[in-house]
């Protein structure tokens, strides 16, 4: 994944590289290896006396390390503790285990040799087993044994476990992966960004990035092994990209970018607190699209109207065991009480298709997207829903909660899912447990039987939701992820934008509420287009609704509807793409002067790895 | 008197069999007991009270395990940890 580019700072080769991102933001700055290396140890034989003194010693590292890995337990946070918990709690049963610790002492008592020695060999032993075992998560464990046997040997040599703690300057941390414990020794105030080989979104680091507003890119593969000691990087999170030892093009390039984004949220902030309305006085509702707990301070901070797509997927990705019901009732009663007053559209699980299931592991199909997910795995699944749905209604009783069905595509589902909800209902009932009688049900549109039987769908229903990204793979019959056909992918396509009218048409006859959450809803340039087509709600990334009210406070809704009448007269997306742009240079700049500035913006002060400025601006 | 042992087979029906989790879950039930506790897996043999051992025996979903206890409360030990198995160890499926 990495290519040369060119002679990049201190004449080193500059090497670019893609990940995931994890966390926003872009940043620059020196380069914190984090390795695990292995510790230097001595070798010895002991005389017969001395035996009983080395087993002490040994005992005494073991006690200093369990008590490090206590200590650093009460750390740990609540929103990252119950998988943290876990790992910590098995590194302490290790510590305790007969096939380390008790095999150590007596190696140490039977071969007459250190305890470091000991120790070492007992170690590698494991590591053998561990690592020709069959199951990859097992073998993943080895790596365990591997970082919580270091920790000990560490602690007889007397070798500091990170000299992270007294971190001096501003450094990015680059790392294979990071632990809880070892995120949790860390001081942070100096660490200014993190690059990792392997993670996704939901892993602790992106998890740690994100609560802490550093910027992260995750998922870079070798970035540990392309990056040294005190290399210079530039790393950009909007993006997932890293650039090891950047040219000072690429660095000035970097810097505006930077310079850029903080002027547009600079701007966006003024859109934070302001009321959701056209300019005519049409109120649309901006909700939020939220995938984990820890984005509900984005609510406030981006001035979000509720969340408006809670998806659940994240309770179940990347566990060992599926969650039962005081888990979902414990994680959506935050969630509703942060989105007071506004409240919260829970979509039931949307497993299956393209997002990788773990615990649950369906059976492989040949076409996921059209197979067995969402609301028809839940159906064939009930227990695994039931405790879903009675979590949900336990969280009713303290704030506003929607509950809705994804990927319904006949009515039977949404008659099915509703009796078991109401069998859910009735059982809370006999056990006293208090719950929101009046919660309302809603259906995802985004399948397009679903979307041709609106009218008479929107008889069972409290609301929908129009999910976009599908709806649109499904009506063009596209693979999005085929490359060979994602070029069809296209909102704008005429079918689509009737389908989307006729969705609505239907809803608002039978005076049911339209919300859109996919894509489609946070592109400002189609803004005018959904405002015409009569959508009440629409729900997006939290940090998309400053700029999306922004342009919606500047359009009247007589003029968006003219607009939208006008293109369903064209026949091509092109045309139509092209009929918005003029409208939006020509008939509402000041909506849009964040996407067609071509203003000089001001440079903002950035970390650039160059002693002075003069060596950037000569171009040196 | 001889020390009495209990031994009873017992198969693995989770979906993740005796991953960390699962063997955390048994190795801190064993430590209750105050005798020794085994699991066999052919010719592996684990004891109950070691979470390394007990992941080294690699047992995934359908594996036929022994669980064999000698001592003091020896039979109680066999039925409490043949229980926690048989109920997939509180997991869901």
């Amino acid at each position: 994944m990495s290519e040369v580019l060119s002679e990049g700072s201190e004449g080193k080769d500059s090497k670019v590289f893609k990940g995931l991102t994890a966390s926003e933001g872009i940043v620059a700055g020196k380069v914190f290896l984090l390795e695990r290396e292995r510790v230097m140890i001595p070798r010895l034989v002991l005389h017969e006396e001395h035996v009983g003194r080395e087993v002490e010693r040994f005992k005494d590292a073991l006690e200093e390390a369990k008590k490090e890995l206590v200590e650093i337990k009460e750390r740990v946070s609540s929103t990252e503790a119950r998988e943290s918990m876990f790992i910590i709690n098995a590194h302490l049963m290790m510590l305790e285990d007969e096939m380390l610790a008790g095999a150590t002492v007596e190696r140490i008592q039977n071969e007459r040799i250190n305890a470091e020695w000991a120790f070492r060999r007992v170690l590698d032993g494991l590591a053998q087993i561990f690592n020709n075992m069959q199951d990859e998560y097992l073998r993943e464990r080895g790596r365990d044994i591997n970082a919580v046997g270091e920790k000990v040997l560490r602690k007889m040599v007397g070798q500091e476990e990170f000299q992270i703690r007294e971190i001096k300057e501003p450094v990015i941390v680059v790392a294979h992966d990071l632990s809880p414990d070892e995120t949790a020794q860390m001081s942070l105030q100096n660490i200014i960004g993190f690059a990792t080989d392997v993670g996704s979104r939901t892993s602790h680091t992106a998890i740690v990035a994100r609560s802490l507003q550093i910027p992260a890119v995750v998922g870079l593969q070798r970035i540990t092994q392309e990056a040294s000691p005190g290399d210079w990087l530039i790393l950009d999170g909007t993006t997932g990209q890293v650039v090891v030892n950047p040219s000072s093009d690429a660095c000035k390039e970097l810097q505006k970018k930077k310079g850029r984004l903080e002027y547009v949220n600079q701007e966006l902030k003024k859109y934070v607190n302001l009321q959701s309305e056209s300019a005519d006085g049409f109120r649309v509702r901006l909700a939020a699209n939220i995938e984990m707990l820890e984005e509900i301070r984005h609510l406030k901070l981006y001035g979000a109207e509720g969340v408006g797509l809670y998806r659940t997927e994240y309770l179940y990705l990347d566990k060992q065991e599926l969650p039962d019901e005081e888990a979902h009732f414990q994680n959506y009663r935050k969630l509703i009480e942060a989105a007071s007053p506004h409240g919260a559209t829970i979509r039931t699980i949307d497993l299956g298709g393209d997002k990788f299931v773990h615990p649950l592991h369906l059976a492989e199909e040949m076409n996921p997207a059209m197979g067995l997910r969402a609301i028809r795995f839940c159906l064939k699944s009930p227990e695994i829903f039931r405790a879903q749905l009675r979590g949900i209604l336990r969280a009713s009783a303290f704030g506003r909660a929607r509950v809705m069905f994804p990927m319904v595509s006949v009515i039977e589902e949404i008659r099915s899912a509703k009796r078991l909800l109401q069998e859910a209902a009735e059982e809370l009932d006999k056990e006293q447990v208090p719950y929101d009688h009046q919660i309302e049900i809603g259906i995802m549109i985004e399948v397009p039987s679903a979307s041709l039987m609106a009218a008479e769908l929107a008889q069972e229903v409290d609301f929908f939701s129009i999910g976009t990204n599908d709806l649109i793979q499904y009506i063009l019959a596209i693979d999005r992820v085929n490359e060979y056909v994602s070029y069809l992918y296209e909102p704008l396509n005429p079918a689509v934008l009737r389908v989307i009218r006729h969705v609505v048409q239907g809803a608002h006859q039978a005076g049911i509420e339209v919300h859109m959450c996919g894509e489609m809803a946070s592109e400002p340039l189609y803004l005018p287009v959904l405002i015409g087509l009569g959508l009440d709600e629409l729900s997006m990334p939290a940090i998309a609704i400053p700029r999306i009210r922004k342009i919606l406070r500047e359009v009247k809704r007589s003029e968006a509807e003219a607009l939208t009448e006008e293109i369903f007269n064209m026949v091509s997306a092109d045309k139509i793409r092209g009929v918005i742009e003029e409208a939006a240079r020509t008939q509402w700049p000041e909506a849009y002067s964040l996407e067609f500035t071509d203003k000089t913006l001001p440079v903002p002060d950035f970390y650039c790895p160059y002693d002075n400025k003069s060596d950037i601006e000569a171009g040196r | 008197m001889p020390v009495k042992e209990f031994s009873r087979k017992v198969v693995i029906t989770n979906r993740l069999g005796l991953h960390a989790r699962a063997a955390g879950k048994l190795r801190n039930l064993a430590e209750r007991f105050p005798c020794k506790i085994e699991l066999i897996r052919g010719n592996l043999t684990a004891n109950a009270k070691s979470l390394l051992g007990l992941m080294a025996l690699e047992a995934g979903k359908g594996t036929e395990l022994i669980v064999r206890a000698k001592g003091k409360q020896a039979e109680d030990a066999v039925k409490a940890l043949t229980d926690l198995v048989k109920g997939r160890f509180g997991e869901d499926n």
